[in-house]
This record gives C-alpha cells, structure tokens and sequence, in this order.
C-alpha cells in the first residue's frame, strides 16, 4: 500500500516535470539552472572577487530571467567558499555538483584551486568557467574539454605588460613571484615576454613565500643590482604589501621602475593610486572604459554598495554566455553546452570581438593596457586607468600554434 | 652572492626581528608570570594595528597619538578578557587556555574583517609613515627607510626598560612572587590577583604596541597576526619559555638568521626558524635561555 502510493507519487511528478520542460523547450536537469559561484569568500582575494563576485553573477541570472520569459524563476546561483587552497576547491566542487546538482563552476581565483576544481569537473561532464584564476596551464597542458578560461591569463597579462613596459626603454629587469601554479606561470610568461621584446633578467627571479608580507630582503636585492624595473607578480594583499614597501624604500627616486603583472582596481584603492602612480598593467575591462561599461557598473554598484572590479564584471559576463550556451542548446546537459560555446563568437559590454576557441576553450577578447593616474588627475572616485593601448583579441592571448592543449 | 648584500641583509632582519623579540617577549611575560600560553597575541597585535588605524579614520588620530592610545586600549581589553574569562580557567589544564585564546582570535579576526569592510569598505588597509619618519637615509652601505631604523631602536628601547623592570626592580619581585607563591605573597598584604592581570595587561598591550608599528609598514588587515604568531611562537620556545632575555635575543636573531637566509636561498626562509627550533630542542631540550622545568 505504502509502496503505490509512494509510486503514485513519483509518477505525479515525474508527470509534472515532463511537462513544464516540454513547455519550454528546454531539458533541464532537475528542472533548474544551477551556477555555482566557487570562490574566495574570506581571503586575501575575497574583496577583488568573493561575494561581488557572486552577486554579479545573481545579476546574469536575473538579467537572463528576465530577457527570456521561458527560463524565469528557472535560474539558482550558489556561492561557496574555496579558501584559495586546492583541497578545498576539490571537495567543494565534488560537493556542489553531487550534492547541490550545480551545472557549471563559475570564477574560481587562485590557479591552483582552479585547477583542481577543473579536474573534478571534468570527471563529472560539468562546464567550468574559470575567471579570477591566471594560469596558463587551464588551455594548455592541463586544458580538458569542460574547462573554459574567460577574462584574462597570465600570458595576456605577459604579453600586454611585459612589451608595453620593455618597449617604453624598461628593458632590465628583476622578478619576484609567489610561489604557487599562479606565480610560476606569470613569472615563466614574464620572462618570455620581456626577452621577446629585446629586455634581459638581471639576475635571474626569485619565488616568495605566498601568502607574504615583507618583501624588504628582495626589494635591498633590487637596490643592489639596479634592474630598470622592479616586476612583481603577487597579487591581492600580497601586491598591496609589496608596492607599499617599494615606495618606503625608494626605489622610484633611484631610478628602478615598478612592473606590475596583475593588478586590480580594489589593490589601488587599498594602497591610495598615487602609489601606483605611472605602473603600467593590463587588464580585460576597466569600470568607465566606455559609457556602456559605465552603464552596467552603475546597475552593480546600486545592488553592491561598491564599484565592481574586472573580474566581477568577468563573472557577470561568463554567466550570461553560460546561459545564453544553455538557452542555444535547449539544455544544461555539459556536453550540449560545451557544444553551444565552442566557435562562439559575440560581444558585451565586458567581452568585445569575444570568440570561444573550440582548439583550447580560450574565450579571447580586446584587452587594454593601461597606466595608472596620479591623484590629481583623477576626474571621480575610482577613476585610476588611463588607457594606453588596446590588444585586439586575435592578439592578446596564446598563438594557437603555441598552444599545448588536446582534448 | 655578495658580502654587501649579505651584511645589507643581516641589517634589515633586525627590522623583523625587532618585531618577533616585541611580540614573544609580551608572550614571555605572559607565560612566565601567569602560565597562560596566549595563542591570541597575533590577533591582538593586529588589533593594535588596526586600532591606531580606526582611530586615524573616526578622529582623524595620526600616527603618534595612536602609538600611545592603541596599546593601552589593546592593553585595557586584554585585562577585561583576562577577568572575565581566562581567569576561570587558572588551575585547569593548558589545553583549555590555549583553545580559549584561539577561538578568541578566530573571532577576533572576522570582527574585525566584518568592521573593516561595512566601516571602511576595505579588506586591507593603508596607514601612512608620519612624516618626520618618510624616506630614506644612507647608511654607506645601504639605503634604508627612515621608518625602520626608528622601529628598531624604539623597540630596543621598550625590551631593555621590560628586561630590567622584571628582573631588577620591587615591582619585577612582587610580580615574580605573585606567581611563585600566591598564598605567601598575599599573606604580605599584597593583591595578586591585582598584579596578574596587570601583568596580562602588560604583555598584550606590548603586542599591541607591535602592531601600531607594524601598521606602516605591512597593509592592515584582519590576518595579518595569524602568520607572523607561528613564528613568534617558534621564538619563544627557541629562546627558552617564560625567559625575557632569551625572547629577546632570539626575537632578534630569528628576523637577522631568516633574513639571511632569504637572501642565500629564498625557498628557505619561512622554513629556517623551524629547522632552528628542532635543532635546539634537541641540543637543549627547555631553550637556548630557559633553566630546567623544577630548577626555577
């Protein structure tokens, strides 16, 4: 008895789900949507992604709800913190998709976790859409078919700073990196990209330990052998601590430039920009790039309380593709999705001449290489980058000739 | 590797060893008088930090009013968590004091990251060098922050003044005996219980201090005690528990030996301390400084 009306049950609504996905058009798993938002909730990158991180991607959600009538109250977003430890991302993301039935992994800071999170996935024909992660390794060596690399990579960054800083008469330099996948990738693309660019390693570059906060021994080291240019490639807190150091010893007055590998606006803001006066840096998108950045920064900065970063724009912007792939592919199945990314090509207000390589799953898109203004010249809060070159998208990422990756 | 980058090197590690002999000597005091092992002293140097920071933002406070204020507020609530909770838990095992004090920092921490980010909107902090410090001097040798030639001398400085406070003067007898022998010391009329929270008040307000200093240099921010407590830690038990000299000495020659280390082979230089600490433990098992558990 107990056992039919259980079957009964079932049958009801089983029924019912049949239906509603009949009605729409599309075959979803559980009949929703799930983006799970695995990030850096508490650590020292909680603030340049974490939780604005997950609200830009709630804000994808309710846009694309909103857009596409079918879809409506079908889209969740869960955040779940990673720690910036690779472990935990493993777990959480083997959590996320066999306990809360996430259908994609969105941001991930920190290469490592990010890796770790794209080897679980994979293992579950999940898509990944890394953002806030750097290394170059995600389309490369370690690239699988479900991974997609968005917003930006340490090559992009390399590429865009490295000659920009070489070119402009920056041509000896000195690396620190911290040593983790992140660092080591940064520093290996920085050297390629200085020597390319006619430059030399004054002495060869020396990894930190990540987290750090003193960075005096390398920055005497620096004094010692008179590089043109100081390049640092921590990031977060980390950045902050060592650019505040080099100004307290400084180095600017004796002559030793700052290069910057990857800098984000919330690092400016933590230090006053006057510090990072002149660096130069690349980045994929900056807040008042142009009226419809300015636009949609506005729309997040009434829902967050503060002005978003790039890599909180990135996350609104992979979301909405992730969606748009599911609405194409009238499914959340990973292997439809996949399919619908791949050879896509399209342009917002984040991502522009946008093009998903089908070899690699690098999303390749115009970045901007930047020089951060004094103070003075500033014309509103938050207004820190001058434009100094746009890297067309077919230009600013890993030939594919160069690239490792096979699927 | 050169000889000038070697002694540039030995040089500014007594920058981070005047920070290391100023946090484990407020642990030694804390230890050797009260045998608490205060697993909060990170948190509460990043409060001092933090402190002289929040008073900068709501009253405008720069950096010298701070150095004094911070400590005696870090100080004045370590005194009150002293009476209304360590206190309970004198006589019990070690093991409660420790998971006290380190659920207190884990609480700590996200207070004040909670603070941080709906006060200032900000996870990491600036504080800016007061002026008569900004910039740097020669030394012949080496260019070197104004900044961090006062921190080692100020520090220097308050490590003699506790040194001889506890060790030759009335009030370092009446503390000492406090802790020896309570029933006796009060039977000379004396407030003990009084006295051990003074002394609690002391140490933390020491690394408060520690952390007001600290401020300009390193970015503020809720964790920035949680590392740097590992290697203070490593200190105290290098130099000999409860032994002020030997925090010093050791506080000072930790930050010189890490230093030069991360100059020689930088991989090393987090991991130098611990070597340090298991070599001597298993040449002098209580501490380069410390007398045998019974002799003292």
């Amino acid at each position: 008895m107990k056992k039919a009306r259980l079957t009964a049950i079932i049958a009801t609504a089983a029924l019912f789900s049949v239906t509603a996905v009949l009605a729409q058009g599309a075959k979803l798993s559980d009949n929703a949507i799930k983006v799970g938002v695995l990030t850096d909730l508490s650590g020292v990158y909680s603030e340049l992604s974490g939780p604005g991180s997950v609200k830009a991607a709630q804000m994808a959600a309710d846009d694309f709800m909103a857009a596409n009538a079918a879809y409506k109250g079908k889209v969740q977003v869960i955040g779940v913190d990673h720690q910036n430890k690779a472990d935990v991302a493993s777990n959480k993301a083997a959590e996320m998709i066999d306990r809360q039935n996430v259908d994609v992994l969105m941001d991930l800071p920190t290469s490592s976790a990010a890796l770790s999170a794209s080897e679980v996935a994979k293992g579950k024909k999940i898509p990944v859409m890394v953002v806030t992660g750097g290394t170059t390794a995600l389309t490369n060596e370690k690239c699988n078919k479900y991974t997609f690399h968005y917003a930006y990579d340490n090559y992009m960054l390399a590429n865009g700073t490295g000659s920009a800083v070489t070119k402009r008469g920056g041509n000896s330099w000195y690396i620190i990196y911290p040593n983790y996948a992140f660092g080591q990738d940064l520093d290996r693309q920085m050297t390629a990209a200085v020597k390319e660019n006619g430059g030399k390693l004054v002495t060869a570059s020396d990894a930190t330990p990540f987290p750090n906060t003193d960075f005096s021994s390398y920055l005497l080291k620096a004094q010692s052998l008179k590089p043109k240019i100081f390049g640092t490639m921590q990031a977060g807190n980390d950045l902050v601590n060592v650019v505040k150091q080099y100004n307290e010893f400084g180095l600017k007055k004796q002559g030793i430039g700052l290069g910057i590998g990857l800098l984000f606006e919330t690092d400016v803001a933590a230090l006053g920009q006057d510090a990072f006066a002149g660096a130069l840096a690349t980045v994929p998108w900056y807040w008042n790039l142009d009226q419809r950045s300015r636009d949609w920064s506005a729309k997040f900065e009434k829902a967050f309380g503060k002005k978003p970063t790039w890599a909180q724009a990135g996350v609104y912007s992979a979301t909405t593709t992730y969606l748009q792939a599911v609405a194409r592919a009238k499914s959340d199945n990973g292997d439809a999705v996949v399919k619908a990314l791949e050879g896509h090509r399209f342009s917002d207000f984040f991502a522009r001449s946008a093009y998903v390589r089908p070899q690699d799953h690098r999303v390749t898109l115009d970045v901007y290489t930047v020089q951060v203004k004094p103070k003075a010249q500033a014309k509103e809060a938050g207004d820190i980058f001058t434009k100094v070159a746009t890297i067309p998208s077919a230009k600013a990422f890993t030939p594919l000739a160069e690239v490792k990756c096979k699927f | 590797m050169n000889t000038q980058l070697l002694l540039i090197q030995v040089f500014n590690g007594l920058v981070n060893g005047a920070f290391y002999a100023l946090l484990s000597l407020g642990l030694a005091v804390i230890f050797g008088m009260l045998r608490i092992v205060n697993f909060m002293h990170g948190a509460l140097y990043m409060l001092g930090a933090f402190t002289a920071f929040a008073l900068g933002q709501a009253f405008g406070l720069g950096f010298w009013p701070a150095l004094i204020l911070a400590p005696l507020i870090v100080g004045a609530l370590g005194m009150l968590l002293e009476r209304t909770l360590l206190s309970r838990l004198y006589g019990l095992e070690p093991s409660y004091n420790l998971l006290l004090t380190f659920g207190l920092t884990l609480l700590t921490q996200d207070l004040v990251k909670q603070v941080m980010l709906s006060q200032f909107a900000v996870s990491s902090a600036p504080y800016t060098t007061p002026d008569v410090l900004t910039g740097v001097v020669n030394l012949g040798f080496v260019v070197f922050p104004k900044y961090r030639l006062f921190v080692i001398a100020l520090t220097l400085v308050i490590c003699l003044v506790t040194w001889f406070v506890v060790e030759k003067t009335r009030v370092g007898a009446i503390i000492r005996a406090s802790t020896e022998n309570p029933g006796v010391t009060r039977a000379f009329g004396i407030d003990v219980s009084k006295w051990v929270t003074g002394v609690f008040g002391v140490g933390v307000g020491l690394a408060g201090l520690a952390g007001v200093l600290a401020a300009p240099i390193y970015s503020v921010e809720p964790y920035m005690g949680a590392e740097l407590i590992i290697t203070t830690f490593a200190v105290v038990v290098i130099g000999g528990l409860g032994s002020i000299l030997g925090s010093i000495v050791t506080g000072f020659a930790v930050g010189v030996l890490a230093a030069v280390g991360a100059a020689v082979y930088p991989p090393i230089a987090n991991t130098l301390v611990f070597i340090l600490m298991a070599v001597v433990l298993l040449v002098r098992p209580s501490g380069l400084f410390g007398l045998p558990e019974g002799t003292r």
